[in-house]
């Protein structure tokens, strides 16, 4: 009895997997390596369905930190990049990995923090005085702290205010090498300060008593671009497809699209693909 | 199934063709130790062709030990194993089977043992199944074919090893105390199929304890002691008229702890 | 905030009603899972039966290393089979990665030294009880194998449960693997990992649970399979 109830399971097995396999290699697809942050607010669940509607592909999102998308996309492991860090897509295109980089969207970040507000900027709109707030104040600071786009932007703004918080790293500077969503766990658990973007605030679902402490500072401006992988450095990239689906984000449809999705009410996205050069 | 009342001349001997052939095994100057421990020591023995031999003695006499390197199961540091008087080779192995004290069955059926068995000698379909059937009938366990054959009893396990052995056509079937723990008349029945497959030629090695089964089945004996041969003989002159101390002990209920112990005891009580 | 046991109670109402999204999910791991202990069986099986009932140089040293290789990091072995599979990768060309199958592969690598090593000591140990029998019976190496596997076949189901559990339960090499698309390789671990950090954590925890419920189910079937077989006496 076991010895046929074995022999079945092996048949069904290789049936199934062949079934699998088959209908995989029968859908026209593309592999789009994007952020965790773009992931989590939600967009792509909204955004995908109307493209493939529109055109019939299929988009397959592996959704990584900023610094792994590109590293993917660079090994060919995707057709179309789509990330929010200019300075390093424009180094993808130099390198020869990307055709031409494009911006589509942009949104802004926040610092969000507990209601009690140790260091108190709450309703602040001058990111450099929070930072300088946050670091006298030695409060906790919860950060990405895994070279993606957004941690690449919290440098950034550190730098600008003149403050090494990198020095802290352990004491009040909490690096958590993860992606938004375990950061905000992690940093909300702590009741630490975090910088992030705002939609993957809205969408997140484990806020506590946190609100946004700081916001519309013209220098949390987060710009998304989008490459195509260069079919001449990996031929197999499916440079047709890829390109279609760039043409649909930069196109009135996709940009409306873009815009209209919202969450709680409230616009997450930007659209900007004809606001000026890429 | 033979009658349970046996008379001390009651097994046939074949004795008769043992002095006209070369021994079918023959052992010679066997020694065998392990570490520092001596076990067996200069063992020189011959069993004919056809023969029924008892190896007998007392715990740790090295009985087990001589049973399995005239198998070829352990080798031997000095000495020789001849079988047809060539070197005992893999090859002669296939002539030979084993019983052991426990029943060593695989934990299937029956019959499923018996194919096994029988499978690894090459033999398929019919040929294979018509074996199989004789061998259940000849050991009273047909109607236990599909039964798992560790749920048989202690007798009816020990009457398939000693079946499934005799499938496999041996010229040579040693069995260790196959009966040791077993009573009456399972033993009975063992000793019967022992008898049947001897008078059909099969030379029988046996290891045991048991003076009455001696009496019964035994044709030759080999005695034990400390690892030597203490004393070998047909099973008259052995067990009746003993010639060796250890032997004479034995008989008597004596335990014989050395050839330099000046007393010994038996449980009467007296010193003698 | 909804409480947790509301949130439960709604994952289990979108089980009962057959939601496509949660059935597919679940439809994904199990293909993925079972599969990948199917062949981890294949190959660990003859293997563990291998070392444990054979004896020849470097046995030991072997041994060692498949009950080691049962400690693998499941992330560890995402990263070496993406790093395989990847376009750049030895087996670029094969288009795996992504794929169910990338997620199949990465599970095996983990569950086989699982199999194999517990299989190993299995083995042994009946190998123990049967050593003398077979060298008297002049039983080749195939038959061997065979035999002992056979004849250890109920406890091997167990080792087959072991594997399944750690597969079943892994997150970190199907998602490197896997990239968790959805509707293509996102399994029940990954969805878990994937509303953890979207914050969504009652969801997550209930769908945790179901996951629980669902090794239970194969846990107790398989364990009827051997109560069955017990009385039936396979003593």
């Amino acid at each position: 009895m076991i010895r046929r109830a074995l022999l079945a399971l092996l048949g069904a097995a290789m049936i199934f997997q062949l079934i699998g396999q088959q209908a995989e290699a029968d859908e026209k697809f593309i592999i789009v390596q994007s952020t965790t942050s773009t992931q989590n607010s939600g967009l792509f669940d909204y955004l995908l369905p109307r493209f493939q509607d529109r055109t019939g592909i299929q988009v397959r999102v592996v959704a990584v930190g900023t610094g792994q998308a590109i590293r993917n996309a660079a090994n060919g492991d995707g057709d179309v990049l789509l990330v929010h860090s200019k300075p390093s897509e424009e180094k993808f295109v130099a390198d020869g990995f990307g055709v031409a980089r494009s911006d589509v969207m942009y949104n802004d970040f926040v610092i969000v923090g507990p209601a009690s507000d140790p260091a108190k900027i709450s309703g602040s709109n001058n990111v450099m005085e929070a930072l300088r707030k946050i670091a006298e104040a030695k409060t906790l600071f919860a950060s990405r702290g895994d070279d993606s786009g957004t941690h690449k932007a919290e440098l950034r703004l550190w730098k600008a205010a003149n403050i090494d918080a990198g020095a802290a790293s352990g004491d009040w500077y909490r690096e958590t090498g993860s992606g938004m969503g375990a950061t905000l766990n992690t940093g909300t658990g702590m009741g630490a300060y975090i910088m992030t973007d705002r939609a993957t605030w809205i969408a997140f679902g484990n806020k506590g008593d946190y609100q946004i402490m700081v916001e519309g500072d013209p220098k949390m401006f987060n710009q998304y671009g989008v490459v195509l992988v260069n079919p001449e450095s990996h031929p197999h990239v499916k440079a047709k497809l890829g390109q279609a689906f760039v043409d649909w984000l930069l196109s009135n449809e996709g940009q409306a699209a873009i815009a209209s999705y919202k969450v709680d009410g409230q616009q997450l996205f930007f659209p900007n693909a004809n606001d000026g050069s890429g | 199934m033979r009658d349970l009342a046996f008379d001390t001349t009651s097994a046939p001997s074949s004795s008769q063709l043992a002095h006209q052939e070369a021994p079918l095994l023959e052992a010679n100057g066997l020694t065998f130790s392990a570490g520092k421990e001596v076990l067996l020591e200069g063992v020189d023995l011959q069993i004919g062709q056809g023969t029924r031999t008892l190896i007998m003695g007392p715990n740790g006499a090295g009985k087990s030990l001589l049973l399995r390197l005239l198998h070829g199961l352990l080798k031997a540091q000095q000495g020789e194993v001849l079988w047809k008087s060539k070197p005992l080779s893999t090859q002669a192995r296939r002539s030979q089977a084993m019983v052991f004290q426990r029943p060593v069955l695989l934990r299937r059926s029956v019959l499923a043992n018996l194919k096994f068995a029988l499978s690894v000698r090459g033999l398929r379909g019919g040929e294979r199944a018509g074996k199989i059937d004789k061998a259940l009938a000849s050991a009273g366990l047909s109607h236990l074919a599909q039964r798992p054959a560790r749920l048989l009893s202690g007798g009816e396990q020990q009457r398939l090893a000693v079946v499934r052995a005799l499938a496999c056509e041996p010229a040579l079937l040693f069995l260790d105390e196959p009966t040791a723990n077993l009573d009456p008349a399972s033993t009975a029945a063992i000793e019967d199929l022992l008898v049947d497959a001897n008078a059909r030629g099969v030379t029988i090695v046996l290891v045991t304890h048991d003076a009455g089964q001696a009496r019964r089945l035994g044709e030759n004996v080999i005695f034990l002691q400390d690892g030597k041969v203490a004393e070998t003989g047909s099973v008259e002159e052995v067990l009746n008229s003993p010639q060796s101390e250890p032997v004479r002990a034995w008989r008597d209920g004596r335990l014989y702890l050395g050839p330099n112990t000046q007393i010994l005891r038996d449980h009467s009580g007296r010193i003698r | 905030m909804d409480s947790f046991w509301s949130v439960l109670g709604g994952a289990f109402g979108l089980v009962f009603a057959l939601d496509p999204d949660l059935m597919e999910i679940i439809g994904l791991s199990m293909r993925v899972t079972l599969t990948a202990v199917f062949f981890a069986c294949l190959i660990g099986l003859p293997l563990g039966a291998a070392v444990g009932a054979f004896r020849f140089p470097g046995r030991t040293f072997l041994a060692v290393v498949l009950n080691a290789l049962m400690g693998l990091p499941p992330v560890v072995v995402g990263l070496l089979v993406y790093l395989m599979l990847s376009a750049t990768g030895p087996l670029g060309p094969l288009r795996l990665l992504y794929t169910p199958t990338a997620m199949i592969i990465a599970q095996m690598v983990l569950v086989t030294p699982i199999v194999a090593a517990l299989t190993r000591q299995l083995v042994e140990d009946l190998y123990r009880e049967y050593s003398e029998q077979f060298a008297s019976m002049g039983v080749g190496p195939l038959d061997r194998l065979t035999s002992l596997l056979w004849d250890a076949r109920y406890s091997l189901l167990t080792v087959a449960l072991a594997g399944f559990g750690r597969a079943v339960a892994e997150v970190g090499a199907v998602i490197i693997v896997g990239g968790n698309i959805n509707h293509v390789t996102r399994v029940m671990t990954t969805t878990i990992a994937l509303e953890t950090s979207k914050g969504n954590l009652q969801l997550a925890l209930a769908l945790g649970v179901i996951l629980l419920l669902i090794a239970f189910v194969v846990n107790a079937c398989v364990m009827a399979l051997r109560a069955s077989a017990a009385r039936a006496a396979y003593a």
